[in-house]
């Protein structure tokens, strides 16, 4: 179909009238422009609001207790309880489809008092008692050292993971950390690690001043029994969280003697309902940025089509001399069309071209700049620009078929008479 | 080579009828280099866009190389007119953005020729009519003559059976038009069948038979004696 010939006859009409293809492909080459880039945003957007999301294992939920609102089998309304470790031992026996059962508990906190000291130095850190398995759920950086293992949690070692902003404000420049002591809320820990969150905005800094020992060390050291603060629960992927909440609550309400209907007793933060609502959100926006951009490329579409008509009145003469040499209708409506095509592809793989690097020199500045609160990388996939690709082929395949039939409606003797 | 039967058309406009041709009857034997005299509006180009398959009678026969030319659909009528007709035309009708040679090689490229037998082809009948160092002119770069050379190269490009030529020296000085005429009778000399549309009684002699066409029919189909363009030039 595309054969030498058939590019040199198409170019020979684009090139006919430099100025004016060029204004016509700009309308397309804008339209996809702005579609590319609507969807880049839209994308950058989207990345900076999930990057908040501290790249939790989306499939999750955390568990807290609260009051008792319901009076169930003797027991009071206002009662407080707590989780222990046998409910997280239920839990796992009873849910095949959880992945992750990590009991948690914490000291101290934002804006805590200081609870941490090493020598003379001094500073306030968020302790967590944790299980080994929390590193999957909430991905971070070791840069020195490990995580808490198992045989952490068996021997109740006390042995510590910290945050680089803790190795910051308690060591010295070059000093090394591992290996060496710091006491916490006068119980001393060795630090064995060294983390680093992986992508985190906003409140990075917070997590980075952050402090991890085995689960079975907090509890001992600072009296806390077997009780747990809150759970943090990963379903695996093929069960959805939100789809398991209920039954999961059932079976604590069931342990706790807690009534049937009373919800209030416990609290809870779906991670991934509310990943699903920020996604749903953007899918939202990509598809306003789809429509906006497609309304804005339909007004360089109907710019070609109506450029089109034009050379096909102008050639008029020329397309009556062609059938008279042999052209058939076919011929004729397939050159009009290749045209428009071209013409439409030619501008809008520039458009999407140009919309690249502008999306090239938004990441660049960004790099420069640093990071910006709720916007990331902006970018659109492979799959984008073969969208934008099958929009420009039918659109212009679209824009050329009314100038096509137009031009061989004409008998081509009232054709050859026009002058 | 052309057989015509009581050739009628009639043209419509709005609720006038204008009655064009009214029962022609005429043959062309191959070889034969016809003019078809008439004053305006004596059917005179309707005969030959029929004959040109560009426009349809209404009624009658049309035999064209033993071909019969009726209900045609567009397609068939541009593959017929591709293989047996080549058009010259008064004002040229070359295709401006293209060069002498391209112009001469478009019919061969909608024959399916691949390029290089087309340029080939047509660089034979550039230098036939005497034009083959202004091949890759544009027409704009051509006198008038030369433009109607190059049509009637391209005319001949397909190697039709016939060629149909409407006032090809109408818009020609006498000098220029005597030089396409001598070209022609070459051609025609050559075997080829030729129909002349002319109003120019001095063209019309340089053929070797006139058709005289008046109001619809034809009044007169004689032979002449060709006068040779060339004793002119």
């Amino acid at each position: 179909m595309f054969n030498k010939d058939r590019w040199d006859e198409i170019l020979e009409a684009l090139t006919a009238n430099k100025f004016r293809t060029l204004l016509t492909a700009f309308g397309v080459f804008w339209g996809i422009t702005i579609l590319v880039l609507l969807l880049a945003l839209t994308n950058g957007l989207k990345n900076g609001v999930i990057a908040s999301f501290d790249n939790f294992a989306a499939n999750s939920m955390f568990t807290w207790t609260q009051r008792v609102s319901i009076p169930y089998k003797g027991l009071p309304k206002g009662r407080r309880f707590n989780y222990k470790l046998d409910d997280v031992k239920a839990l796992k026996s009873e849910f095949p489809e959880l992945k992750y059962v990590s009991p948690r508990n914490s000291l101290g906190g934002y804006r805590g008092a200081n609870n941490v000291t090493r020598g003379t130095k001094i500073g306030a850190f968020q302790i967590y008692g944790d299980y080994p398995e929390f590193i999957e759920q909430l991905p971070m950086d070791i840069l020195q050292g490990r995580f808490i293992s198992h045989s952490d949690i068996n021997a109740k070692r006390k042995i510590c993971v910290i945050g680089v902003d803790v190795v910051a404000s308690l060591y010295d420049k070059g000093e090394d950390a591992i290996g060496t002591y710091i006491k916490i809320n006068g119980v001393n820990f060795m630090v064995v690690g060294v983390f680093k969150n992986v992508n985190s905005q906003g409140d990075s800094e917070e997590e980075a001043n952050t402090i991890f020992i085995p689960f079975s060390t907090f509890n001992q050291a600072f009296n806390y029994g077997d009780r747990v603060g809150w759970m943090a629960i990963t379903a695996y992927d093929e069960y959805g969280i939100t789809g398991l909440k209920e039954r999961i609550f059932n079976v604590l309400k069931g342990r706790h003697t807690i009534h049937p209907n009373d919800n209030r007793a416990f609290g809870h933060r779906d991670i991934s309902e509310d990943f699903a609502k920020v996604t749903g959100l953007f899918s939202i926006l990509t598809l306003v940025g789809y429509f906006v951009g497609a309304l804005i490329l339909l007004s360089g579409i109907i710019g070609i089509s109506n450029i089109m008509l034009i050379v096909v009145k102008e050639r008029t003469k020329e397309i009556g001399v062609r059938r008279a040499l042999g052209a058939t209708p076919w011929n004729i409506r397939l050159q009009i069309l290749q045209e428009s095509l071209i013409l439409t592809i030619l501008s809008g793989m520039t458009g999407v071209a140009f919309a690249g690097g502008v999306i090239w020199l938004m990441n660049y500045s960004l790099d420069q700049s640093g990071p910006v609160e709720n916007f990331a990388n902006p970018s659109v996939g492979m799959s984008v620009i073969f969208t934008a690709l099958t929009i420009l082929i039918v659109s212009g395949l679209l824009a050329g078929m009314i100038p096509a039939n137009s031009a061989t409606r004409m008998k081509p003797v009232d054709a050859l008479r026009i002058e | 080579m052309i057989q015509i039967k009581d050739l009628h058309k009639s043209y419509h406009m709005g609720s006038n009828s204008l009655h064009v041709l009214k029962g022609i009857n005429f043959n062309v034997k191959e070889g034969e280099l016809v003019s078809i005299m008439g004053s305006s509006g004596s059917g005179k180009s309707t005969l030959l866009n029929i004959l040109g398959m560009l426009d349809e009678a209404d009624s009658g026969s049309y035999i064209l190389d033993g071909v019969p030319i009726k209900n045609l659909n567009e397609k068939i009528a541009a593959r017929y007119r591709n293989k047996f007709l080549g058009f010259i035309f008064q004002s040229f009708n070359l295709i401006n953005y293209k060069t002498a040679l391209d112009n001469v090689a478009m019919p061969l490229y909608y024959q399916g020729l691949k390029r290089k037998e087309r340029i080939e082809k047509a660089e034979y009948y550039l230098e036939k009519v005497g034009l083959a160092d202004w091949s890759h002119h544009l027409p704009s770069e051509l006198s008038g003559g030369q433009k109607q050379r190059v049509a009637v190269a391209r005319a001949l490009a397909s190697d039709p059976k016939v060629l149909l030529a409407d006032e090809p020296t109408g818009a020609l000085d006498s000098v220029t038009s005597h030089e396409v005429m001598d070209l022609i009778q070459g051609i025609n000399d050559e075997g080829k069948t030729i129909l002349i549309v002319t109003h120019e009684n001095d063209i019309a002699q340089m053929t070797k038979r006139i058709v005289q066409l008046k109001d619809g029919v034809i009044i007169d189909d004689s032979p002449v004696k060709q006068i040779r363009a060339k004793e002119h030039v």
